[in-house]
């Protein structure tokens, strides 16, 4: 493990290891909640055109109406508080990814602006045009996320200025691609089994039918995936080689994932989404550990990489926001599980409906 | 056109169409509160109906604001990486905050204002639009003062290489990949000589964008004999509060022009095209800026800037030709919008004076008093002039700014993201361009069907309506 890199004496920054790690932690708790929450109207998105009927549509659009907006804030706090923690990540990030994220923010404006046009007009054509485009878009935003994450983890051409110089194409080599993919099928069946919770009658059932084929392709993935990174991405696997203890961490993720398929055949439905739930956090928990303390790798895996040292803002501004979220985050925690009790139960179309 | 030119086009271009929409939010959020206390003080169903009606309306302006809000939240550091590490100690906090108090409480409530109508009782809802409101609020204060420390930047110092060094420590060219914006004084950096003033020129600017709106609509309404009654308490409600408001607007702009002509005086130059440094400046009524040979020729009422600025007609203020010419801004645009603003905020002065007095007169609604018919038809497109205002005020601050991207330390052309090529910019610009269009003319035409489909008159809050998948309008 690199401990201070050239970077952080590029920039002379001392160690502040317990802040920024715990800003790591935070960021991360941001970016999982995210997954958590947006993940499954990304899913029910992507499960979009499976339904048939535009009543049925309408009832999936509106099973996420009332909270897909907020559940997206998480993303857009946590790229504000990577921002300001770790402004060298935000910025290298970004602009070297620029593409893919120019891609990602035209998904987010398509998918936005779908979910409140579409049922805005009755005719055929502009229905189908924007359930596609719901579809494709909540699609793309889950793979481009999985490809950004893939490619922190494979490692990036970082110089010193912290520059990353890199063509679109080789953002899409196998192992992000996979792990995009990944995403895109996690999501899905995370969507899936909450379309089961919100749904009734027969297309609670054909959401049954999703979730248990969307689990498949997932563990198929999920096989892939970790095989991958065993084999060609050991410095992912140091920690857990370093820290035996915390090779429970994929036993547990192991059982949660097994226990959605269990849930599901049990018909518990809110065990299986909250089971669902649980492998998001977990499979992040595990990139984050894997990760630590780095943010991203270099190409080669060294000096290079940006970490939680190198690329962190000052005490004082860390503590400020540290000060920030102990306010905001209770504050918000206490409203959101407010606005979900009211929304709870099964969705019925009204005039205010989508 | 290289990367720094592009990336400058595209955060104008795309900053000013998400202008479009926050203004709406915080402004119709502000009448919405009107709306729904007057509900519940006195009990009228009209009221209800018309919060109804304008919450629909502010439904599809606030899902073009959160989409358009992202890219500006995630564009510093795609094509500003350079001055995002410059500046993330400082700017970053303020930025996070935004998502921690006002976005999460935007968004969280909006969903009971939008949909909480059965579900939740009246005092719940119009807590939740309070929610929004105050959410909406929150997010003007802590943008602008983000903004505000790019202009005025104070309670931080610089470090490079590690070192320290004081805030107004020239910076080299050579210095700039490695030194950064420290933060030492949050409050200072907040608080800092021009957030205070611009964020409440701001907010009031969207105050008067939602009473206009406001004004617009139910004037349509009125001259069209639709919803009579609810197009009188919209013009009740709207025009003494525009009255009002354009009022403190103009305090509030002079104290804005003090602070710039104290903190940024080449753009108080460039706003009033003055070159020279002169005692009795002039104050350009309207004018035409002759950069070749350094002059402002136009309608001058001589002393007034001097007296405006300083209060003494014979003090004296700075001109273009005191700073070197590279740092200077371009004199012409920023002259120009700036005159715009103030001509529009005299003119929204002028109609919501003229309306609240022929409200007050109980003319206003006499069909055959010509002056009334004359003022209800000019205030359908004066639904436009806060826009231009806000709008062209921006570019003014932004414009008139130029060359720094943090005033006195970092030059915009320093930083922008080395990384990304001239092609990658124009691809993006094109492609945003493309979507931005077609959006906006969608939702000009929802908009417009929203308001002519208008309040549903017999509106009543229903427990589980079950309304069949028609448009919902
Ligand atoms: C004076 C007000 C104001 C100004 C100058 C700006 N915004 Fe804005 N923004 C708002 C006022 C606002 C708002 C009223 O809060 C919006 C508009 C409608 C809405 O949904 O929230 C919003 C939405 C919005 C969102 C979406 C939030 C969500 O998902 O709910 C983001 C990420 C931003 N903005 C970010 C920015 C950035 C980075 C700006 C500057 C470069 C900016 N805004 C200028
Ligand atoms: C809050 C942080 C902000 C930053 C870091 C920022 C930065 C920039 C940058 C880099 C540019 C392009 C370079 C240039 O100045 O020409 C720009 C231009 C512009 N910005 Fe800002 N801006 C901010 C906020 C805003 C806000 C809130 C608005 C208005 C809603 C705004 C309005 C504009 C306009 C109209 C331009 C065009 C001027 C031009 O093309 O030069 N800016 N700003
Ligand atoms: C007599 C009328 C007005 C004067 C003298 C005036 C003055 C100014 C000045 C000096 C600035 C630049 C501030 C800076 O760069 O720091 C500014 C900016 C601005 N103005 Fe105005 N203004 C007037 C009316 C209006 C009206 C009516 C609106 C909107 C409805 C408006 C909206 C804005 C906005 C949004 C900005 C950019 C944000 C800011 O810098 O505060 N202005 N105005």
């Amino acid at each position: 493990m690199p401990s201070a890199s050239q970077l952080s004496q590029v920039f002379g920054l001392p160690l502040y290891l317990d802040l920024s790690a715990l800003w790591f932690v935070l960021v991360g708790i941001l970016f999982v909640g995210y997954a958590v929450l947006d993940g499954f109207d990304l899913g029910a998105g992507t499960l979009h055109l499976l339904a048939r009927s535009d009543h049925d549509r309408r009832l999936i659009l509106n099973a996420i109406g009332p909270i897909w907006d907020g559940n997206e804030v998480w993303l857009v706090t946590g790229g504000g508080a990577l921002f300001a923690a770790f402004p060298l990540v935000y910025a290298s990030v970004f602009s070297g990814l620029y593409l893919p994220c120019m891609v990602l923010l035209l998904a987010l404006i398509f998918r936005a602006v779908a979910i409140e046009f579409r049922s805005k007009e009755p005719w055929k054509w502009w229905r189908n045009f924007w359930d596609l485009s719901f579809c494709l878009s909540s699609t793309a935003v889950g793979f481009l996320l999985g490809v950004i994450l893939g490619n922190l983890a494979q490692g990036l051409p970082l110089d010193a200025q912290g520059n990353i110089r890199i063509g679109f194409f080789e953002l899409l080599t196998p192992y992000p691609v996979l792990v995009g993919l990944l995403t895109v099928v996690l999501f899905t069946m995370h969507g899936a089994n909450y379309l089961i919770l919100k749904l009734e009658g027969p297309l609670a059932e054909q959401a049954r039918f999703w979730a248990q084929n969307a689990i498949i392709a997932f563990i198929i993935l999920y096989a892939m995936v970790t095989g991958y990174t065993l084999l060609y991405l050991p410095h992912l696997a140091a920690p857990f080689r370093a820290f035996p203890f915390l090779n429970v961490l994929p036993l547990i993720t192991l059982f949660v994932i097994a226990n959605i398929p269990r849930e599901l055949n049990q018909h518990r439905p809110m065990l299986s989404f909250l089971s669902s739930c649980g492998a998001i956090v977990m499979l992040l928990l595990l990139f984050g550990v894997g990760m630590f303390p780095n943010l991203v790798y270099a190409i080669p895996p060294g000096p290079l990489n940006l970490t939680i040292h190198n690329a962190c803002s000052t005490t004082k501004t860390l503590s400020i926001m540290l000060l920030i979220a102990f306010i905001g985050m209770p504050i918000v925690a206490a409203y959101t599980i407010s606005i979900y009790y009211i929304f709870r139960g099964k969705v019925k179309l009204d005039s205010t409906s989508y | 056109m290289d990367t720094e030119t592009l990336s400058r086009i595209q955060f104008a271009a795309t900053i000013a169409f998400h202008y479009f929409y926050p203004p709406i939010s915080i402004g119709l959020g502000l009448m919405l509160v009107f709306m729904e206390g007057l509900y519940l003080k006195t009990g009228e169903k009209i009221w209800h109906q018309m919060a109804h009606f304008w919450t629909r309306i502010f439904g599809l302006v606030f899902a073009m604001g959160t989409a358009t809000g992202i890219v500006m939240e995630f564009q510093f550091g795609t094509n500003w990486a350079t001055y995002s590490r410059f500046v993330g100690d400082v700017f970053g906090s303020a930025l996070a905050s935004e998502g921690i108090f006002a976005f999460m409480l935007e968004a969280g409530f909006l969903s009971i204002l939008l949909f909480g109508w059965n579900r939740v009782s009246k005092k719940t809802h119009f807590f939740a639009t309070c929610m929004v409101c105050l959410g909406a609020h929150f997010s003007a204060i802590w943008i602008v003062v983000a903004n505000s420390w790019m202009q005025t930047p104070a309670g931080f110092h610089l470090e490079i290489r590690g070192e320290r060094f004081p805030a107004n420590y020239p910076l080299r060219v050579e210095d700039i990949p490695h030194a950064r914006a420290v933060i030492e004084d949050f409050w200072a950096m907040v608080f800092n000589p021009s957030s205070v003033d611009r964020l409440t020129h701001t907010v009031l600017g969207a105050w008067l964008t939602g009473a206009f709106l406001v004004a617009s609509v139910s004037s349509y309404f009125f001259l069209r004999r639709r919803h009579l009654e609810i197009a009188r308490r919209g013009l009740r409600l709207a025009l003494p509060f525009a009255a009002v408001v354009s009022l403190l607007q103009f305090l509030s702009a002079h104290s804005t022009a003090k602070g710039v002509a104290a903190n940024q005086p080449a753009k108080l130059a460039a706003m009033e095209g003055i070159y020279k440094t002169e005692a009795a400046a002039p104050l350009t009524a309207i004018g035409w800026v002759d950069e070749k040979n350094e002059r402002t020729i136009g309608l001058k009422l001589p002393g007034m800037l001097s007296f405006l600025v300083h209060g003494k007609i014979e003090s004296s203020v700075k001109g273009l030709k005191e700073f070197p010419p590279q740092d200077r801004p371009k004199v012409q645009p920023v002259f120009q919008l700036f005159h715009l603003m103030v001509a529009c905020a005299f003119a929204m002065a002028g109609l919501a004076f003229v309306g609240t007095a022929l409200l007050f007169q109980d003319r206003l609604f006499s069909p055959n008093f010509a002056p009334s018919r004359w003022l209800l038809l000019a205030l359908v497109p004066a639904v436009l002039l806060p826009h231009i205002a806000g709008q062209a005020g921006w570019f003014v601050a932004e414009l008139g700014r130029q060359p720094w991207i943090v005033y006195g330390l970092l030059r915009t052309s320093q930083g922008f993201s080395e990384v990304v090529s001239a092609n990658q910019v124009l691809t993006s610009l094109i492609l945003f361009s493309m979507v931005y269009a077609l959006l906006f003319a969608l939702f000009i035409y929802l908009l417009n069907r929203k308001i002519h489909h208008g309040p549903d008159e017999d509106h009543l809050p229903k427990h589980d309506g079950g309304i069949p998948a028609r448009a919902n309008a």
